[in-house]
């Protein structure tokens, strides 16, 4: 043992040590990451197929498919996300890490999203060029994506870790995030569909950055408090 | 002022208040709803646009405003419980949720109603309150779920406490979205502010006052029942049941 | 530099049940608390309280003299926890589960590969944890603790899954960690005979 005090390491070493760790168990654990993505692509499949392929409709109707999509992908991707540290007892380590709660729970939200919200963005201008959105549109739907998931990935933190180690979790999980994810969707989609008609769209990509940005400062705390609770 | 408010928050002084305070909230609330209806559906002249329709305001309105009020109280109630860690905030919050919920569902029961010779439709997704007012329902929901997916009701307390107060910050981002959504696809809103005279004012207002009134009595008993249930294993509980009266 | 970790009143209700009621102790440096019980009788509630992952009902918990709660990550920088469930990843290797457990800490004057060397595990560090037995698991645990390096060990039923030289060598190591100072508590439903002073809490 030292006799002399010895430093932690700062918030940021802490905050990228938990997001390397988790992108490499999605790096080691592919379909993790993949699922998630074939899903969004399946329910965007869906949608010309139960409505039928007109063109006037897709097109109309784009916007809102590929949202609601992504949306329930996510859905399905945070299930797991404090599922497996829960049973293999990598949570009680992180409790009692010297590094704060919220921070590593930020850290591993980051990784969520690098995972799920980041390839969804990717692969998203795949499914809108077959809903027939021109380019410049396509552009402003990747942005609402991009910021929408960051809140998205937050958000769904606090109700993952809600939920965790609860029999029928999957359910609950749904029905305690869909309410509180609505405002996003509700942004995001709208500011494409105005784009798609030539108006002005700011407004919800300047209100999707705000939510972003209040989820990144507030959704960590909610999180480290509610897996403390779960875990007790 | 703190004595009092300990007191207070010990159970069976709550239990035997709570008792006594129930019936004195009832009965003017009762009278204020029988006064308050007979004026609004008598004595408050007809509409000259809605008609008779209009009169379904002395439910709807009473009913949209508890259910945020009941929303408030449970998140209130569920930040003393875990800040202060005091275990009547927490029962507070459990009886809050399902009359919170039966009003979000009066509203939109009766808002549907009202939108049937409104509208000439019992949905209209295009109006902001409706859909703000749908969206605490499954909050509503959803909060309930949690707590009785929870078997240790300590637990259930403290992680339903936290998802009222995340939701009581979307409540309001929800409100504001849902406006500017509806802004978009419709433009107008379908209930007019304003011109309201000061008769049909006086009747709401008294419905309102006995609404809350008769709200706070439902909280009252099933606070009651809520704390009985929490300390059936507790010393004052079983000596209030074996005793002569029989705990009344 | 000694360390003292005590506890005054602690009190701690699960569901229905009252695990124990005006609990308290003091460990300095050099010592081992040990608490005893049968299974399921709240030893590891009461190893988890003390750590701060579960809310007492009622009392404090003290490391050097000051609240817990008050300093938490001094305190949870000077601890560290190893229990049934291991907390390592199975899809990693070792060397990557334990770089990251690292890289939380602060740094230690600890020799990474002398400790492989005494647990046995230097073989198996490019291995992913999962194709390891639970015995070899253990053992990574344990190198983890060594290489926190921090003076409060918390062991709940390290004994578990080792065989009679495993067994030996926690004994050993824990022997060796309260000699240079540090100290440690831990739930074990058999005896431990060890040289160290030993302060034993009986649950009911």
């Amino acid at each position: 043992m030292t006799t002399q005090e010895r430093q932690i390491p700062g918030m940021f070493t802490g905050l990228f040590a938990m997001t390397r760790r988790d992108l490499l168990l999605a790096w080691k654990r592919p379909g993790d990451v993949l699922n998630p993505l074939f899903f969004f692509a399946m329910v965007c499949t869906l949608f010309p197929l139960a409505v039928g392929p007109s063109a006037e409709q897709l097109e109309f109707s784009g916007p809102g498919v590929l949202w609601v999509a992504a949306l329930l992908s996510t859905l399905l991707s945070l299930n797991s996300l404090f599922l497996s540290d829960f049973e293999d007892g990598s949570l009680d380590q992180l409790l009692v890490s010297p590094q704060p709660l919220p921070v590593l729970v930020l850290g591993k939200t980051l990784a969520h999203w690098l995972t799920s919200g980041v390839p969804l963005v990717i692969v998203s201008p795949l499914l809108a060029i077959t809903y027939r959105m021109p380019p410049s549109v396509i552009g402003v739907m990747m942005l609402t994506l991009l910021l929408g998931t960051i809140s998205l990935s937050l958000l769904g933190s606090i109700g993952a870790a809600l939920t965790v180690g609860l029999h029928r979790g999957t359910a609950l999980l749904s029905l305690l995030i869909l309410p509180l994810a609505m405002p996003i969707m509700i942004l995001g989609a709208n500011a494409v569909s105005l784009a798609a008609s030539n108006d002005v769209y700011t407004t919800g990509i300047w209100a999707l950055g705000a939510y972003a940005i209040a989820s990144l400062s507030l959704a960590p705390y909610a999180t480290a408090a509610a897996l403390r609770i779960s875990n007790e | 002022m703190w004595t009092w408010f300990h007191k207070l928050a010990s159970p069976p002084h709550f239990y035997r208040t709570a008792a006594i305070l129930s019936p004195w909230l009832a009965m003017p609330g009762l009278a204020l709803i029988a006064w308050g209806a007979w004026q609004g559906l008598f004595v408050v002249p007809m509409d000259y646009q809605q008609g008779d329709a209009f009169r379904i305001i002395y439910v709807h309105v009473p009913s949209a405003y508890l259910s945020l009020m009941a929303y408030m109280i449970m998140a209130t109630s569920g930040a003393i419980g875990l800040i202060w860690r005091m275990k009547l905030a927490h029962a507070v919050a459990a009886s809050a949720a399902p009359i919170g919920a039966a009003f979000t569902f009066l509203a939109l029961a009766t808002g549907s109603i009202w939108g049937r010779p409104m509208w000439g439709t019992w949905w209209e997704w295009g109006d902001p309150r409706m859909m703000s007012e749908l969206i605490l329902l499954f909050l509503y929901f959803g909060y309930m779920a949690l707590r009785s997916a929870i078997d240790d009701t300590a637990k259930a307390d403290k992680a339903s406490a936290v998802l009222a107060l995340v939701g009581i910050v979307n409540v309001v981002i929800v409100h504001f979205s849902v406006e500017w959504w509806s802004s978009l696809h419709q433009g107008q809103t379908v209930f007019k502010k304003g011109t309201m005279d000061a008769e049909m004012k006086t009747a709401l207002l008294i419905m309102i006052l006995g609404f809350t009134l008769l709200f706070g009595a439902m909280l009252l008993r099933r606070i009651r029942t809520e704390v009985l249930y929490r300390e059936r294993r507790t010393r004052w509980v079983r000596e209030m049941i074996l005793s002569p009266e029989g705990g009344s | 530099m000694t360390h003292k970790l005590s506890a005054d009143n602690l009190t701690l209700i699960r569901g229905e049940r009252c695990l124990f009621q005006g609990l308290s102790f003091a460990l300095e440096s050099g010592g081992l608390l040990l608490l005893e019980g049968r299974n399921g009788c709240g030893k590891t509630s009461l190893m988890r309280a003390i750590a701060g992952m579960l809310s007492l009902e009622t009392g404090q918990v003290f490391w050097d003299e000051t609240p817990v709660e008050k300093q938490r990550q001094e305190f949870h920088g000077a601890l560290v926890w190893l229990a049934h469930r291991t907390g390592l990843k199975g899809d990693l290797t070792l060397v990557e589960n334990l770089g990251f457990e690292r890289s939380l800490r602060a740094q230690s004057s600890v020799d990474t590969e002398s400790v492989y060397e005494r647990l046995g595990i230097s073989r198996l560090k490019k291995l992913i944890l999962r194709s390891l037995s639970a015995g070899q698991q253990r053992r990574v645990a344990l190198a983890r603790m060594l290489l926190a390096d921090v003076p409060l060990w918390f062991m709940d039923e390290p004994f578990t899954n080792l065989d009679r030289e495993g067994r030996a060598l926690v004994i050993e190591l824990v022997e060796e960690h309260l000699a240079k100072g540090g100290m440690c508590v831990m739930a074990a439903h058999q005896d431990v005979e060890l040289k160290a002073p030993v302060r034993r809490v009986k649950i009911q």
